[in-house]
């Protein structure tokens, strides 16, 4: 226990300390992440920790990830991608395979060693780039989607490369089997045992049975998570929605996403792969905001700690050793590696900046490269001796990554920023419509959006509310939308409009602050119970305030003259001149309104009322010239003497 | 002098001619705008505003499209409400006394219809005399009309773009007091082949 207390507090300590000032220095998260793990890395090697180890428990955050990319990601976009996820994905794989393998056997590799580092150096690192296009919020543009495809492509390929790499393996490093995974290499021996078991040797349930066995079973694992996901999704949430516990949803989204990567290792798939799967089934659920938000802070953390273990494993007395020969192979492979992205991408006509963020951004050798290479160790593929240098070379490859990704941001995007710009005007939709809360109230607003033709999100807690909504065909997400990482989850960022329809008064206001506090670019259209809450939330900051029940009151009242035989017209007006006279009165009683005091303990409220109430009585008696005189105005008729004067008036001029 | 456009159009996105000449006239600085159904969705004018609005100005430029033989609803309800017995006409009513009322106009039917041989029968001129009137009746000066003929075919034409370019000429003229009123009363309507014996000293 103490241990691990220690652990924890050495590895977030590190990550609070090194990544704000990686952010502020403008040089990104992840090169933060990996600069704190070279920092505590000696530290961790007095401690003896076992670095590889928690490495790939860490990886794990690599499938959280791509379970939140699926979710983003519809059945209908991934299939538009098609095209870039085989033709780009699979030419990047594998020219860079034939490339590498070519220029190991140069170096006086065998071919069967040759290819196994051609597999490792053309995987790239999932982790640090889509953690790099979300955070500089490059993801929607060309040069992101087509590195995503690649990746999506690479994770994908990892499946045959697995299964081809024992085949690969070499009679004299058989013989010696167990000898060359356990001589000199007590540290990262342990992580061997861990890559199997992440990567599924260990738990293969299937790997005795017959191929066409196995095949069957592969199938019918993907086709449950497609099924369990589209069907038993809404159940699920609906029985946890009884229990009214916030962290019981976290505690299902976890235990989805985990079960799905223990299932894909089970029959032999990348856990990463499945998880994508199921987001993509999840990305047209109504829950698909509220699994967001609840997954996002732990893919956050593991992919942290992932980022920290990379700069940790750095073997510096390797490194030392063999300095020249490490950074030639680094320098070597990423330029190789540049040099073909950049050919590809020319062919398949990506443009600008976008070419060079691609080429850039895919240059480095990947966490796959990692498990990759314990695997070969493990059967016998690759000598002990090249697979330390390999490690350090995928390790330093990942850790120049951010200065790349630097390179690209201050160099290249600069000269293509024009362009750029006005492209990118026409790709981005118009800013989103979020309601909050579904009742009787927001529903009127949605339908009234929707009818003319505007795209809403619409959020809300309830779930019986949702089972009635999905009848009647209206789309909407579950989720409290008080909380702030879900309206996060929702798009509040790129967010035009906010209606807020919630019931509870105090949440109202709260959610309220929080968006003019944090977005004040959002417009806040917002429910009041009373005229009290109104001026809370014009105090909060929103200029936008409906008062939920005065319209309906003022219809009553019109109904009332109309039904005391007041002409149609008449009453329409007196009706109309009511709500301005309100406006007014409430603008004024704003004026002398104290947040947190009761209005019948603010004596200047209650002064001003009364001497509006009084000035209302006596408008209404017809004694001032307000109310009733106010309305009149413009059909009062001239009089008589007038018409006589205008008429001699003009016939002297 | 200073200058105030009420822009009166229900239908705004199925506009090509207002629309331009909005565009246009957005290019003119130190001049007031007014949009008359943007302002005023439900009809409720607000006299006193309106009346205030008035006094400021010395010029008062309507931009709307003819809807049958009259302008669009709301500008015959801001009449009704806003050119009060008292204030603009009528005993102690001389608050427009020697202002300017001026409109600028689009037309679906083209030049030719508006004779007495075409089918509409009558000058433009001819259906504008109510408003004539009211001008006259609160004194003011009721300029000829900006206008524009066959508003709907004017795309195709290319006279879309020479209109509202005309218009921004002559709202800049009348801000900066260069717009001659007595020579525009030799036409009984303005086209925008006109401004340039009707612009300058």
């Amino acid at each position: 226990m103490g241990d691990f207390l220690l652990l924890s507090f050495i590895f977030l300590c590190a990550g609070v300390v090194a990544v704000p000032i990686a952010s502020r220095l403008g040089l990104g998260s992840v090169l933060g992440y990996l600069i704190a793990g070279i920092a505590i890395s000696p530290l961790l090697t007095a401690l003896h920790v076992d670095v590889i180890a928690i490495q790939h428990f860490a990886e794990f955050g690599v499938v959280m990830m791509l379970f939140l990319v699926g979710l983003e990601l519809e059945p209908k976009l991934l299939w538009d991608m098609r095209n870039k996820l085989l033709g780009l994905g699979g030419l990047q794989v594998g020219l860079t395979t034939l490339a590498v393998m070519g220029v190991a056997m140069a170096f006086g590799q065998p071919w069967s060693i040759a290819l196994a580092i051609g597999f490792i150096f053309a995987l790239s690192s999932t982790a640090i780039v889509l953690q790099t296009l979300n955070e500089k919020g490059l993801m929607k543009s060309d040069g992101g989607q087509s590195s995503f495809s690649v990746l999506l492509f690479q994770d994908i390929a990892v499946i045959p490369i697995l299964a081809i790499l024992p085949l690969l393996a070499l009679p004299e490093l058989t013989d010696a089997a167990h000898g060359a995974a356990d001589i000199g290499h007590g540290g990262e021996g342990g992580g061997e045992d861990h890559g199997e078991e992440s990567h599924g040797t260990n738990l293969n349930l299937i790997a005795s049975l017959p191929a066409w066995a196995q095949v069957i079973a592969t199938f019918a694992a993907v086709a449950s998570v497609i099924l369990v996901g589209s069907l038993l999704t809404r159940p699920l949430f609906r029985f946890i929605a009884w229990a009214r516990l916030r962290e019981l949803f976290t505690a299902a989204a976890l235990m989805g996403v985990v079960g799905i990567a223990l299932l894909m290792t089970m029959v032999g798939l990348s856990p990463a792969l499945g998880t994508f799967l199921a987001g993509v089934v999840l990305a047209n659920s109504e829950y698909r905001h509220e699994l967001e938000s609840d997954i996002d802070p732990f893919r956050g953390l593991l992919l942290g700690l992932f980022f920290i273990t990379v700069g940790a494993s750095v073997d510096f007395e390797l490194l030392g050793a063999n300095l020249g020969l490490i950074f030639g192979l680094t320098f070597g492979l990423i330029a190789l590696k540049v040099l073909i992205l950049f050919g590809l991408a020319m062919v398949f006509n990506i443009r600008g900046a976008d070419r060079w963020l691609f080429a850039l951004g895919l240059a480095q050798a990947g966490e796959f490269g990692f498990v990759l290479i314990s695997f070969t160790i493990q059967n016998n593929v690759i000598p002990q001796a090249i697979a330390d240098q390999l490690l350090l070379v995928v390790a330093l490859s990942m850790l120049l990554t951010p200065l790349l990704f630097i390179l690209y941001d201050r160099v290249i995007a600069p000269r293509y920023s024009s362009g750029q710009d006005r492209e990118a005007d026409d790709i981005e939709p118009e800013g989103g419509i979020i309601i909050a809360g579904h009742g009787r109230f927001g529903g009127i607003v949605n339908r009234m959006l929707r009818g003319a033709g505007y795209h809403t999100t619409v959020l809300d807690y309830s779930s019986e509310q949702l089972e009635m909504l999905r009848t009647f065909g209206f789309k909407v997400f579950f989720g409290d939308a008080t909380r702030p990482d879900l309206i996060h989850a929702a798009g509040v960022e790129e967010a035009r409009l906010f209606v807020i329809c919630i019931d509870d008064k105090a949440q109202i206001t709260e959610l309220a602050r929080h968006i003019c506090k944090h977005h004040p670019n959002v417009h806040v259209i917002a429910r009041a119970v009373d005229r009290q809450h109104v001026y809370e939330l014009y105090a909060a900051g929103v200029r936008d305030i409906i008062r939920e029940t005065f319209d309906s009151g003022v219809r009553a009242g019109r109904s009332a003259y109309e039904a005391l035989g007041v002409h149609p017209f008449e009453a329409e007006r007196l009706a109309r001149q009511f709500t301005l006279d309100d406006r007014f009165a409430i603008r004024e009683l704003a004026s002398v309104f104290e947040e947190g005091v009761p209005i019948q303990d603010n004596p200047a409220y209650v002064q001003k009322s009364k001497e509006l109430m009084e000035e209302r009585e006596a408008e209404l008696k017809g004694d001032g010239r307000g109310f009733h005189s106010r309305s009149d105005r413009g059909w009062t008729p001239p009089t008589l003497k007038d018409v006589d004067a205008e008429a001699s008036a003009n016939e002297e001029g | 002098m200073k200058l105030l456009v009420y822009y009166a159009h229900p239908g705004k996105r199925f506009s090509h001619a207002n629309e331009a000449m909005s565009k246009a006239l957005r290019r003119v600085e130190n001049i007031s705008f007014v949009d008359l159904y943007a302002e005023y969705p439900r009809f409720d004018v607000n006299v006193e505003r309106e009346q205030q609005r008035l006094v400021d100005h010395d010029v008062i430029l309507f931009q709307c499209p003819l809807f049958w033989y009259s302008t669009p609803a709301l500008v015959k309800e801001w009449i009704d409400l806003t050119l009060e017995h008292g204030f603009a006409y009528g005993a102690g009513g001389d608050k427009l006394d020697g202002k300017i009322m001026m409109f600028a106009l689009t037309a679906a039917g083209p030049a030719d219809a508006y004779t007495t041989k075409g089918y509409q029968h009558y000058p433009l001129r001819t259906f504008l005399t109510p408003l004539e009137r009211t001008a006259g009746l609160c004194k003011m000066r009721f300029a000829a009309p900006y206008a524009l003929y066959g508003s709907l075919r004017a795309i195709e034409d290319g006279r879309i773009s020479p209109h509202a370019e005309g218009y921004r000429r002559l709202l800049t003229a009348l801000r900066d007091d260069a717009y001659n009123f007595d020579r525009a009363d030799d036409f009984s309507v303005v086209e925008f082949e006109h401004l340039d014996t009707l612009i300058g000293d």
